[in-house]
C-alpha cells in the first residue's frame, strides 16, 4: 500500500484555520481536565505503575490467560472463537449472522472492527450495520474513519455535523443546534435496537480471565442497549486485552475515563459474563499482529495500551493536524508506534510526526514509553532506508554539521543574522515540509556561546 | 475459524520473559461522609437525588416529577408500576415505557455509581431502553470507591453486572453535553433503606 504522508495530509485539516483552532482547545480542554482528576488522587502515579506491571505480566503470561478466559467464557455458556487476521475476524462475525438469519447488527464503537475494515465487509453481504455511538455514527455517515479513539468527530464543527447529517437522514442542513442534532440521531437509531432480525455486538476495554468476564465502558449506553436488548450478542475483542483478576479493574476502570476525559468514570461500565437466559453470546478472539508485535523486543509494551487516547489530547502535533493525516484507526502518538507493526513501509511516515516531547509518556496510565519507542521507529526507518530522500540528505548535513564543533559555532554565528534576515522562502521552500503552517521563533541577539564567553570570562565557574 | 491450539503456541512462542504480578493495596479512602461524597460526584455526572419518606411515596413522586399519564415499569416490589414485569418480558416491549424503576444493590461514593445485575433489573434494558430511570438505595449499602467496588463477590455471580453513573450522555459534538444520548435522558437516586 501506499506511503501515508501524514504532513501532506495535515495540511487539508490546516487549511480550515477555525477547525484547527477548536481542535487544538477542545483536546487541550481534555487533558486539563484529566489533569484535574489525576491530581486529586493522591496515589495515581502508584496506581499508573501498577497498571504498567499487571499489563507486563499478562502480555509475558497471555498464552495461559487467554486459555484460562476461554475455558471460564465457555462454563459460562459463551461461544469463543478465535481469529488470525481481520479478515478471519469478519468471516467469523458474518458466519454467526449468517447462520441465524440476522439482516443488521447494531453495535457499539469498536476500534478493532474499525482496524478489521468490517463495516464493508458485512455490508457488501446483505447486513445492515448501524454504529450507535454518535461521534462513530457521525463518521459513518460522511464514510469517513474515526480521526480520534475516543471522540471519533472531534475534528468537525457542528455545521459540518448539520451537513451530514442533512444529507443522510434527512434533518435540516441549515440547523446546526447540537441538542437537535443530538436528538435527531438518537430518534434515527433507537428503532433500529427493536427491530427483527438485529443482532447486538460491542468491542471489549478489558476481559477478565478469573472469571471470563468482558467489560465495556461507554458514556452513552448503547453497549448496553446493542448487548441488552437482540437475542445474540457478538464481542470483538484483540487479544491483548486481557487481565488477570476481577480486582485489577479497581485500578484500570479508576484511570480509564480520568484519563481519557477527565470524568471519573464512564456513565456506563458493564462487565458481560454470561448469556441471557434463551440468549447467545460470542466472543470473537482477534490477533491480526499482535502476537507478531508482542515478539518485537523493543515494541510489545504499545500492547499495554487500554485507548483511553490521553496521548493523543496532549500532543501537540496531533491537535494541530488532525486524527485522519495519520491515515490509520490509530492515529497521534499510540498509532505511531502501532502501526509501523501493522505495515512498516506504508506507517514510516509516522514515527516524524512528533517533536519527541514525552508528554505522551507522561499521561500514559499505563506508562508505555511512547516517545522512546517512536525515536527508536526512526532508527528503524532510517536503518531500512525508508527515510525519503530529502530528509536523508537533509540529516547527513545536520550530523556533520552537529558533530564539529567548530563547523557548528561558525554556521551559528552566520545563522544569527540570517535567520533575522532570511527570505521567507528559504524556510517555505517545497524540500522543507516542516516550516509549512509554522512561524519562525524569535531569534536572540547573541548566542549563548557568544554570551558565556562576555560574561564569563576566566571565571572559575565550572572551568571549561 | 483459527485453530484454537496453534493461535494460542503462536502466542506463547511469542511471549517476552516473566513479569511478576504485583499485589494491589487496598489505598486509604479520602475523609468525608460517604453520602456527601456520593451525592458531589453523582451530580458531576449529571445524576439527581430525592428523599422520600416511605417507599409509599416514591410513586406519588414519579407522577408529581413525569406528569400523571406516565407509564411506569418497575423491578422492584416496593414499587407499583403500571405495567408489570417479569424475567419473561421481552426487552423490546419497554421501548414505550416513560419511567422505568429499580433498586441498586449498592452505590460507590468516589464515582456516584450505583451497581445492578439481572437480578435487580429483571429485564436488563430496564436499564437503558425506557426514558428517565428512578434509582432506589439504601444509604446504608454505599462503598467508598472503585477498589473496594471489585473487591465484592456480586460481580462473580452475575451474568451481567454495570455500573451506571448518571444518565446517558454523549459530548462528540463540540464537546456540548447532551444527556440522553441512546439511553435514559434522566437518572435520579432517591433514597430510601431497604425495608
Amino acid at each position: 500500500m501506499k506511503r501515508v504522508e501524514h504532513a501532506k495530509l495535515a495540511g487539508a485539516f490546516l487549511s480550515r484555520p477555525e477547525h484547527v483552532a477548536f481542535h487544538d482547545k477542545r483536546l487541550w480542554d481534555l487533558r486539563s481536565k484529566r489533569d484535574a482528576q489525576a491530581h486529586a488522587i493522591p496515589e495515581w502515579e502508584t496506581l499508573r505503575t501498577l497498571a504498567s506491571q499487571i499489563k507486563a505480566h499478562t502480555l509475558s503470561h497471555l498464552a495461559d490467560y487467554l486459555d484460562q478466559f476461554t475455558r471460564v467464557a465457555e462454563a459460562n455458556g459463551v461461544q469463543v472463537h478465535f481469529a488470525d487476521t481481520a479478515e478471519e475476524h469478519n468471516e467469523t462475525v458474518y458466519r454467526i449472522l449468517h447462520e441465524r438469519g440476522m439482516t443488521a447488527l447494531v453495535k457499539s464503537k469498536s476500534m478493532l472492527t474499525d482496524e478489521c475494515d468490517m463495516r464493508p465487509y458485512l455490508e457488501s453481504r446483505g447486513i445492515s450495520v448501524m454504529e450507535t455511538d454518535l461521534g462513530e455514527r457521525i463518521q459513518q455517515l460522511d464514510r469517513q474513519p474515526p480521526s480520534h479513539i475516543v471522540v471519533p468527530a472531534v475534528h468537525k464543527l457542528r455545521d459540518d455535523v448539520a451537513e451530514v447529517f442533512g444529507r443522510t437522514i434527512g434533518t435540516d442542513p441549515h440547523n446546526n443546534d447540537i441538542h437537535y442534532l443530538a436528538e435527531s440521531q438518537r430518534m434515527n437509531t433507537r428503532p433500529w435496537f427493536v427491530r427483527e432480525k438485529t443482532a447486538g455486538m460491542t468491542g471489549c476495554n478489558f476481559a477478565v480471565a478469573e472469571t471470563g468476564t468482558v467489560v465495556v465502558c461507554t458514556n452513552e449506553g448503547n453497549a448496553d442497549l446493542s448487548a441488552n436488548v437482540p437475542p445474540l450478542h457478538i464481542v470483538s475483542m484483540g487479544i491483548e486485552k486481557l487481565i488477570p483478576r476481577v480486582s485489577d479493574l479497581g485500578v484500570f476502570i479508576r484511570m480509564l475515563s480520568r484519563s481519557a476525559l477527565g470524568s471519573p468514570i464512564t456513565q456506563y461500565t458493564s462487565h458481560f459474563r454470561a448469556p441471557r437466559p434463551g440468549a447467545e453470546m460470542h466472543f470473537v478472539l482477534v490477533d491480526n499482529g499482535r502476537a507478531e508485535r508482542l515478539a518485537m523486543p523493543e515494541f510489545w509494551y504499545s500492547l499495554k495500551c487500554i485507548r483511553c487516547g490521553a496521548c493523543m489530547n496532549t500532543c501537540p502535533v496531533y491537535r494541530r493536524s488532525g486524527g485522519l493525516s495519520y491515515g490509520s484507526t490509530y492515529a497521534g502518538p499510540i498509532g505511531a508506534i502501532i502501526n509501523p507493526t501493522f505495515d512498516l513501509k506504508r506507517f514510516s511516515a509516522l514515527p516524524f510526526a512528533s517533536t519527541l516531547n514525552g508528554s505522551c509518556t507522561n499521561v500514559c496510565p499505563v506508562k508505555i514509553n511512547i516517545h522512546e519507542q517512536i525515536y527508536q521507529w526512526r532508527q528503524v526507518i532510517a536503518a531500512q532506508h525508508e527515510l525519503p530522500f530529502v530528509k536523508q540528505e537533509v540529516l547527513k548535513m545536520a550530523g556533520r554539521l552537529l558533530g564539529s564543533p567548530t563547523l557548528y559555532r561558525g554556521a551559528v554565528a552566520s545563522l544569527e543574522g540570517a535567520l533575522r534576515r532570511m527570505p521567507n522562502f528559504m524556510l517555505y521552500n517545497p524540500l522543507n515540509i516542516w516550516g509549512k503552517q509554522r512561524d519562525l521563533p524569535h531569534v536572540p541577539h547573541t548566542t549563548f556561546h557568544a554570551w558565556y564567553r562576555k560574561n564569563r570570562k576566566g571565571g572559575g565557574n565550572g572551568g571549561s | 475459524m483459527a485453530d484454537r491450539e496453534a493461535f494460542l503456541a503462536r502466542v506463547r512462542a511469542a511471549q517476552p520473559a516473566h513479569e511478576p504480578l504485583p499485589e494491589v493495596p487496598l489505598f486509604a479512602a479520602p475523609s468525608g461522609d460517604l453520602r456527601e461524597r456520593f451525592c458531589a460526584a453523582l451530580k458531576l455526572m449529571g445524576g439527581g437525588e430525592a428523599q422520600v419518606e416511605t417507599a409509599a411515596d416514591v410513586r406519588a413522586w414519579i407522577l408529581q416529577r413525569f406528569g400523571s399519564e406516565a407509564r411506569i415499569a418497575s423491578a422492584t416490589p416496593e414499587v407499583e408500576g403500571t405495567r408489570e414485569i417479569t424475567a419473561d418480558t421481552k426487552p423490546a416491549s419497554l421501548e414505550d415505557v416513560d419511567v422505568g424503576v429499580v433498586r441498586a444493590r449498592f452505590g460507590v461514593a468516589e464515582t456516584g455509581s450505583v451497581w445492578f445485575s439481572e437480578r435487580e433489573y429483571v429485564v436488563n434494558a430496564l436499564g437503558y431502553l425506557v426514558q428517565h430511570l428512578v434509582v432506589l438505595l439504601d444509604p446504608r449499602q454505599l462503598v467508598a470507591g472503585l477498589q473496594d467496588a471489585y473487591r465484592r463477590d456480586d460481580f462473580r455471580g452475575a451474568r451481567y453486572a454495570v455500573l451506571v453513573t448518571g444518565p446517558s450522555a454523549t459530548a462528540d459534538i463540540e464537546g456540548v453535553l447532551i444527556q440522553g444520548a441512546q439511553g435514559v435522558r434522566s437518572l435520579t437516586v432517591v433514597w430510601l433503606p431497604v425495608p
